[in-house]
């Protein structure tokens, strides 16, 4: 520390580049922010953050304003509380009164600001903001009307996922957020990661809701709805539900679903393991014939869409392996429909996910068989708990259960998929052992653990050398292709994650979560991993017996026709 | 090579500065700024789309639309606003259909909105293709347009 500020008639330690803010955020004096956004430059642009330096009398925004020697701040003089007052009112002026039917009523900023700093009467009217609802995205719904301007989304797209299909468009009290032309968002470059959602104070920005689809299915006698659970909800959910961050609400989570009505109930990790089967078989056929390389994988849609769009001279490296959700989407409408003597007509096939790109990805013409969707409906976490709520699910009083079988048992190595590295760690084991015929003596592969936004390592496989690297958040996918196409060729296989830490930091995920709950998601991951006896997906009794009654082999000629896809380069504004 | 690529080319070392001059050459060329023009200009700086567009709708300077056959400036600066602009600009919106910066349909007006054109004496005044018309009333409006819609589209 450099010097002293005297806030609030207290001396801390500051130093030199720091701002105002940051000094008080350190030393836990709260001040409501809006467009600031952590490690981003500041814009100053909604002025929410103002606090008085005593010296000049002024207001000043303490996001942007660097800590001096000797300054005297004042962060809640009356002027101070009035100025954020009206800055709030300022904001309401012009926003639609709303709030009984919005998505992000109890959970929105505008909100909690308006409430703590007392606004309880309109007293500045401004003409509404007149702007159309885009609800052309599978995934994405903007209501510009709700919008405050903070930039945080324009922000995200840009520096976070590399996409910048919004923007400011317009001036001054014209200003809105929009795509180049006021196109709709289904035809911009937007990946529908949905992490311009997780961003977002208000209700401006949500995921296109598939409730009604749902409750129609659940009402319809005549079919059968099951449902099958992404990797990283279990250990995801608690903040949405009122629990610790990184519980493992697994066996609530089957009781509750029971209750809700869905027939059959199934997990995405017993499909991840399948994945890791098919795809962990591709790479050492693509290595050992002299297939295209480096691998990349191909579970994640928002990186997928990316590819098509940006870099579509990399789609021969995606792996042709569908994603976990549409494999199990595949093999519920033809293994587990012939089993139970239904077409896949009869069937309603629901899937929770952490991802707003999943709903893009299910209604993508490739996972549909004769005109049937493998998968009907996606529902967020967040949606998942707005729907327990509406059939009055106590999750605080219900009864662990176990998932369904077939197609629920998993191995450990499955539910790693949830974070950031899991693919890959899963994928080692299963080609290790495909290659020597043994197991790993160690099965935790720490260098592709954790939350950095790239993690490298070179692996020793009886005397093949395999470069593998793993990248979340975009934006960091990017610069790895870029090293590619400079030349780069250490690297054999890549795992990506449009998101940064991977599905448990997903675009769908509890809004408003901090990197500490993220850190406990990803170790209550790791917690499974390390306790549970099945490690590797190979070893997955249930996956052993899909190969044995209806698969055959890896690779083989029923996993081609229903575990395997092609991609195309898309066309869109970028 | 097209006249985006040929504008482009003048600007060698073409940074991201060169943005705005590179957008006027494009409207002064072509009259406005096309969404063919503009994916060109993003490809060639490597700015995203959106950012040009926005960039572009910040000023008013800039069109999306061709210009119409006929092309109708507003004046809005202060003695035209004293003696009414604003009601002739929301009349003209009104026949017309469009707002300010936009064309008909059909291609026959455009409107702007257009700053003291140096002709006060003659408040509120619109120019239609260099042809001045002062003292412009609702009910002169209409009987203008028509006059430009007589002439044959
Ligand atoms: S969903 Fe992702 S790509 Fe689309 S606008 Fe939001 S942040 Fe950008
Ligand atoms: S859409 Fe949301 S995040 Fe984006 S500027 Fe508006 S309020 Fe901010
Ligand atoms: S990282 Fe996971 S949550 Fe994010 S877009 Fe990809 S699949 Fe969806
Ligand atoms: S948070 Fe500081 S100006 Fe917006
Ligand atoms: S103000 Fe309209 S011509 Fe001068």
């Amino acid at each position: 520390m450099d010097f002293t500020i005297n806030i609030n008639n207290k001396k801390l330690a500051a130093s030199k580049g720091e701002t105002i803010l940051e000094v008080m955020n350190r030393n836990g004096i709260k001040v409501p922010t809006l467009c600031h956004i952590k490690d981003a430059f500041p814009t100053g642009a909604c002025r929410m953050c103002v606090v008085e330096d005593e010296k000049t009398g002024k207001l000043i925004t303490s996001c942007s304003f660097p800590a001096e020697p000797d300054m005297h701040i004042q962060t809640h003089s009356a002027r101070v509380v009035e100025s954020r007052k009206t800055i709030i009112e300022l904001l309401l002026s012009n926003h639609p009164d709303d709030c009984l039917y919005c998505v992000r009523n109890k959970n929105c900023e505008l909100q909690d600001l308006s409430e703590e700093l007392h606004v309880t009467e309109r007293r500045i009217r401004g003409v509404k903001n007149k702007a159309n609802l885009d609800l052309s995205s599978a995934s994405i719904v903007r209501d510009p009307e709700k919008c405050i301007l903070c930039g945080r989304c324009v922000y995200t797209c840009e520096e976070v996922m590399g996409v910048a299909c919004i923007d400011f468009i317009n001036r001054g009290n014209k200003s809105v957020i929009g795509t180049a032309f006021h196109q709709g968002l289904n035809t911009s470059s937007c990946i529908n990661c949905g992490q311009c959602i997780m961003v977002c104070p208000t209700g401006a920005l949500t995921e296109k809701n598939h409730f009604a689809q749902i409750q129609e299915a659940l009402n319809n006698p005549k079919k059968r709805v099951v449902v099958q659970y992404a990797p990283s909800i279990t250990v995801s959910m608690a903040e949405e539900l009122g629990m610790k961050p990184g519980v493992d609400i697994n066996g609530i989570l089957n009781a509750a679903l029971r209750k809700v009505g869905f027939d059959h109930i199934f997990d995405s990790s017993f499909s991840a393991d399948l994945t890791i089967m098919e795809e962990s078989a591709e790479l050492i056929h693509r290595i050992q014939n002299g297939g295209t390389l480096p691998m990349i994988t191909s579970c994640c849609p928002g990186w997928v869409k990316y590819a098509e769009e940006f870099v579509p001279e990399f789609i021969p490296n995606l792996s042709s392996c569908k994603s976990p959700q549409q494999m199990m989407g595949a093999i519920i409408k033809s293994y587990f429909a012939d089993q139970e003597n239904l077409k896949p007509s009869d069937i309603y096939s629901v899937a929770i996910m952490p991802c707003t790109a999943k709903k893009f990805e299910a209604q993508r013409e490739e996972m549909t068989r004769e005109g049937i969707s493998d998968v009907d409906a996606v529902l967020t976490t967040r949606e998942l708990a707005k729907f327990l709520k509406l059939f009055g699910v106590d999750m605080f009083n219900i009864k662990p259960e176990l998932v369904d079988s077939p197609l629920g048992f998993r191995s450990t190595a499955g539910k790693l998929f949830g974070a950031s590295g899991g693919v890959m760690e899963a994928a080692i084991r299963t080609a290790y052992h495909s290659i020597t015929g043994k197991e790993m003596v160690d099965f935790q592969v720490s260098a592709v653990r954790g939350f950095d936004g790239r993690k490298e390592t070179k692996l020793d496989i009886d005397g093949l050398e395999l470069g593998v690297a793993v990248v979340n958040g975009m934006a960091n996918a990017i610069k790895l292709l870029d090293e590619l196409k400079g030349g780069r060729r250490d690297i054999h296989f890549i795992e990506i994650m449009a998101c940064p830490g991977g599905c448990i930091g997903g675009g769908g995920q509890h809004i408003g979560t901090s990197e500490e709950q993220l850190k406990a998601r990803m170790a209550a991951l790791y917690r499974i991993d390390e306790t549970e006896r099945i490690k590797v997906s190979h070893k997955n009794p249930e996956i052993i017996d899909l190969y044995k009654n209806f698969l055959e082999k890896p690779l083989g000629h029923k996993s081609h026709e229903l575990l395997h896809t092609t991609y195309h380069a898309r066309e869109v504004v970028k | 090579m097209n006249v985006v690529q040929n504008i482009i080319s003048k600007y060698p070392d073409c940074g991201r500065d060169s943005l705005i001059p590179i957008l006027q050459d494009i409207q002064v060329t072509e009259g406005y700024l096309s969404k063919k023009s503009i994916v060109e200009v993003g490809k060639h700086l490597d700015i995203p789309v959106s950012k040009i567009f926005g960039v572009a709708t910040f000023y008013n300077q800039f069109r999306f639309e061709p210009y119409g056959k006929y092309h109708v400036q507003v004046c809005r600066g202060t003695a035209c606003h004293v003696l009414g602009s604003s009601t002739v600009l929301q009349e003209l919106e009104k026949h017309l259909k469009v707002k300010a910066g936009q064309t008909t349909r059909d291609g026959v007006f455009s409107v702007e909105v257009v700053a003291c054109i140096g002709a006060c004496g003659l408040a509120p005044v619109i120019c239609v293709n260099g042809e001045f018309h002062a003292k412009v009333t609702s009910q002169t409006i209409k009987e203008i347009l028509d006059h430009y819609k007589n002439l044959g589209e």
